[in-house]
């Protein structure tokens, strides 16, 4: 049986819009992470879906450059995270509002 | 022989290099120095004069016109092709009066080295006398009118400065004697006005300013006499001798052309070569109106009845140079100290005594009737002036002398009697007897000059007189010189009044004597200088009158008739009141013979005042034409002023006026010599009843002073004051500037800096400011800080991205 693109792209919405909620409602940093992580394979699967789609190898190669980009991001932000922890003693993002205009 | 002339420019340039010197160098110098500079200055003035002098006997009296290299064209106006030229004119005229003014001024520099002897100024005195010197010839030198009066305003500057030369003089007489200079300053300028005018009216006619023109003959009538005598020379002697003879022969005036080619072929800068070599003309005819000079111009416009117009009115050309010529006798009128603005003179003795005699007797104030002379065409041909110019002469000499009988200052005395002879001379003027006035002119330089220094003399020796009787007195620390030093005590006596003299005959023999020739001359007694001269002008207004019927020939006659008798009459009262009697005071006991530089100027000039007037001597007198020659001096002056004539001698004119004149110094005589009056300091006219009037009328000198002083100086003064006090510091000091523009500026100010600068500017400025501190405290909200805030913004950003992206999308499908 094959798989329709239109459910790949479904199944990214849904992925994608989990991922965006978690990163307005969570407030705990490393779910917030997890979140984001969440959104971008969301992107990489609509990515390869329209790809195979298209009978274009350029999304799947495009896939790879997210991926190794977001395992670098996930090294510096869990550095991040790690570094506020030890100021803070919290990872809890409401209470990092140091920033308020 | 032939360059001669060209020393003309020196005559100007060495007075005036010595006044340079004696000003910039002269406090160094030392008293030694400086006189020797500005009397050398001055000697080698008169040996060119006396070189020029010369030069003019030896080719026949023949005008030279000289252009100095350096100022030549001295005034150029490019697009008027004006050229007016930098030129000297030496002729019989000029030379006689470069000769007065060189010789005389010599004699005077030499006198006033001891006379100035101590003074604190003593090289600025040599410098003005110096510069004087120079300004003077260059009035009498001028070849035009501007270049005259160049010098007649130089002249009058020098005249200024030594009038007020002793301006710090203590207990407000150094004030008098400023206000004496400042008074000689402002008549004058009412006279250079007219001066002016007239220049500018020549000017205006005329295009031109020059006397002659170089090519031009001056006296076209000697030139055809002398032309005829050459023909005559010619058919007897043949070609060739009277070419030579036409060359060289004195008295041979047809030489127009070949003195431009042998003295100064240079002096045509700008005028047309109108001659033809070889060719001799005995008249103008052959040169264009436009190339001729004022004079030779004013003649032919008169032949041809010439209309000038001016604006809205045609004047026939008599009445414009009636106009002219009236201007001009303003001008006269206040250099030669004539009525109406004569008082400057009396008031000009305020200087010291020789520039006095100089500037105030001998040379300055006639540069006046030099002019006249000068100009004695434009005269001869302006009936209606001549007859004012008689009027005023006549006028100016009786008035004059009248007020002289009355005054007890010496140098006053010599000041009225100056302005009365000058009367004559412009009277003489006014009824055409050109020659007479200048002649007169001369002699009175020398006789009045010397009256001056004698009286100089005179008062130095007061001085010293007083000095030497108060000597023990007080410390006496300024033995040499008592002009400028005065203490308190001393103040009160005047070493310039008569009633303080007396006696002095014998104190002073020399100064006596030759005050004595001086008196004499004046006074008109044969043979003395001003016998000649004044019997001349009588003469000539006699024959003017009763023989031509001329009107105010008639009135001259008469009145200068009387004049002169005021004259013998006052120049005896001073006599008497000086020299004669017992000493009236204890300076006059004291007073010692001066030094010998004052004493040889005294003697040379008392032999002139005796001798010159044999230069003029009348024909037929005695035989005396026959020892000096027949009227010289007038034959040779018409080489210069075409005008003048020779008089016939009148033995009754002669013998009348000298017997007046005798008679006036016999009544001063019998008068003054009753000293008891005069010791109570009163005159013995006074004291009759009959003439006690008439004296204090002239003592209160006619109260002409007073009358300008009430008429014009006091409303002038009051204007003034009320122009001062009320215009200028009550309006618009205190109103205006303190009131209008003060506080005005004040309120202005304050009302544009609280509403404009405070409100205005400064709202608008702190206005955007605080916009926007309001704008960035609003939008300061959004920035929660909460990541979630900004994820969400981020967010809904996106969807609207996205939305605005496949908005069109969605209704294209």
């Amino acid at each position: 049986m094959v798989v329709q693109t239109e459910s790949f792209v479904m199944l990214s919405i849904v992925l994608f819009v989990l991922g965006a909620m978690g990163v307005l409602l969570r407030r705990n940093a490393i779910m917030v992470f997890m979140s984001i992580e969440l959104m971008l394979n969301a992107a990489n699967l609509a990515l390869v879906a329209f790809a195979r789609y298209w009978g274009n190898e350029t999304g799947q190669l495009f896939v790879f450059f997210v991926i190794t980009v977001a395992a670098a991001e996930v090294a510096v932000g869990l550095a991040l995270i790690v570094a506020i922890f030890r100021s803070k003693r919290s990872i809890n993002i409401d209470e990092l509002h140091e920033m308020k205009g | 022989m032939a360059y001669y002339p060209q020393l003309v420019s020196l005559i100007i340039l060495i007075p005036a290099i010595g006044a340079f010197i004696n000003i910039f160098w002269g406090a160094r110098l030392g008293e030694k120095w400086v006189g020797t500079v500005a009397t050398v200055a001055s000697a080698l003035a008169f040996v060119i004069a006396v070189l020029l002098f010369v030069y003019l006997e030896g080719s026949g009296y023949e005008a030279v016109v000289i252009n100095p290299p350096i100022f030549d064209g001295w005034i150029q106006i490019p697009a008027g092709e004006v050229v007016i030229p930098w030129q000297q004119r030496v002729d019989t005229l000029s030379s006689t009066m470069m000769l007065i003014i060189t010789g005389i001024g010599t004699l005077i520099h030499v006198y006033s080295i001891s006379y100035m002897h101590g003074d604190a100024r003593f090289h600025r005195y040599f410098a003005y006398l110096n510069m004087f010197l120079a300004f003077m010839l260059v009035l009498v030198t001028a070849n035009n009118f501007l270049m005259m009066f160049v010098g007649w305003e130089g002249v009058g500057l020098c005249s200024f400065l030594l009038i007020g030369f002793w301006f710090d003089k203590a207990h407000g007489v150094g004030w008098r004697n400023t206000m004496a200079a400042n008074k000689a300053m402002l008549l004058n300028r009412i006279g250079d006005f007219g001066v002016v005018m007239s220049v500018l009216i020549m000017f205006w006619t005329f295009g031109t300013t020059d006397y002659f023109r170089p090519a031009e003959i001056v006296n076209v009538h000697l030139a055809e006499e002398a032309a005829h005598a050459a023909e005559a020379a010619h058919s007897e002697e043949g070609a060739v001798a009277a070419e030579g003879e036409a060359a060289n022969k004195p008295g041979d005036v047809v030489l127009a052309q070949e003195g431009e080619g042998e003295g100064a072929a240079a002096e045509e800068a700008h005028g047309e070569e109108h001659s033809t070599p070889g060719v001799v003309y005995v008249n103008n005819d052959h040169i264009e109106t436009d190339q001729l000079g004022v004079f030779g111009q004013a003649e032919r416009f008169l032949d041809e009845g010439r209309v000038i117009d001016i604006g809205p009115v045609q004047l026939p050309f008599s009445t414009w140079l009636t106009i002219m010529t009236l201007f001009l006798v303003l001008g006269v009128t206040g250099k030669s100290a004539q009525i109406p603005l004569f008082t400057w003179l009396p008031d000009a003795m305020a200087g010291p005594t020789p520039a006095s005699a100089l500037i105030h007797a001998a040379t300055m104030v006639t540069a006046g009737v030099y002019i006249m002379v000068r100009s004695n065409v434009l005269f001869y041909y302006a009936p209606v002036t001549s007859f004012v110019v008689a009027m005023i002469g006549a006028l100016t000499a009786l008035v004059a002398g009248f007020i002289a009988m009355g005054q007890w200052d010496i140098k006053r005395v010599l000041a009225y009697s100056t302005v009365s002879q000058l009367g004559f001379m412009v009277a003489a003027v006014g009824i055409g007897a050109y020659a007479a006035a200048i002649f007169h002119l001369v002699t009175h330089a020398f006789f009045k000059a010397l009256l001056f220094l004698g009286s100089g003399s005179v008062i130095h020796a007061m001085e010293h007189g007083h000095h030497h009787a108060h000597s023990h007195g007080h410390g006496h620390d300024d033995e040499h010189h008592g002009d400028d030093h005065h203490d308190a005590h001393e103040e009160e006596f005047d070493p310039q009044d008569m009633r303080n003299m007396g006696g002095l005959r014998r104190k002073m023999p020399l100064t006596f004597i030759t005050y004595l020739f001086g008196t004499l001359a004046l006074a008109g007694i044969f043979p003395f200088a001003g016998f000649w001269s004044k019997d001349e002008i009588l003469a000539d207004s006699w024959v003017a009158g009763f023989d031509n019927n001329n009107l105010a020939g008639y009135i001259v006659f008469i009145i200068l008739l009387m004049a002169a008798a005021f004259t013998a009459f006052y120049m005896w009262r001073q006599i008497v009141l000086v020299f004669f009697g017992k000493p009236r005071t204890e300076a006059a006991e004291h007073a010692p013979e001066s030094s010998r530089l004052i004493t040889i100027p005294l003697v040379i000039l008392g032999f002139f005042s005796l001798g010159i007037g044999f230069m003029n001597t009348p024909s037929y007198v005695l035989g005396l034409d026959n020892i000096f020659g027949a009227h010289l001096f007038t034959d040779r002056l018409e080489y210069s002023v075409s005008k003048a004539h020779a008089s016939e001698f009148n033995l009754l004119i002669a013998l009348g006026a000298t017997a007046l004149a005798v008679a006036a110094m016999f009544l001063a005589n019998n008068i003054y010599r009753r000293s008891a009056i005069i010791e109570a300091r009163r005159d013995p006219l006074e004291m009759l009843p009959t003439t006690a009037p008439f004296w204090s009328l002239a003592n209160a000198r006619m109260y002409w002073d007073a009358f300008y002083s009430r008429v014009f100086a006091r409303p002038f003064t009051r204007i003034a004051y009320f122009l001062s006090d009320v215009v200028d510091w009550r309006f618009l000091h205190d109103y205006f500037h303190d009131v209008v523009i003060w506080k005005g500026f004040n309120a202005a100010a304050q009302g544009l800096s609280k509403p404009v600068d405070l409100g205005v500017i400064d709202g608008a400025v702190n206005g955007v400011g605080r916009v926007f501190g309001w704008l960035s405290s609003q939008l300061r909200q959004i920035q929660t800080g909460y990541v979630r805030t900004y994820a969400l913004s981020l967010l809904v950003g996106v969807v609207l991205v996205i939305l605005v992206i496949l908005l069109p999308l969605l209704q294209r499908g």
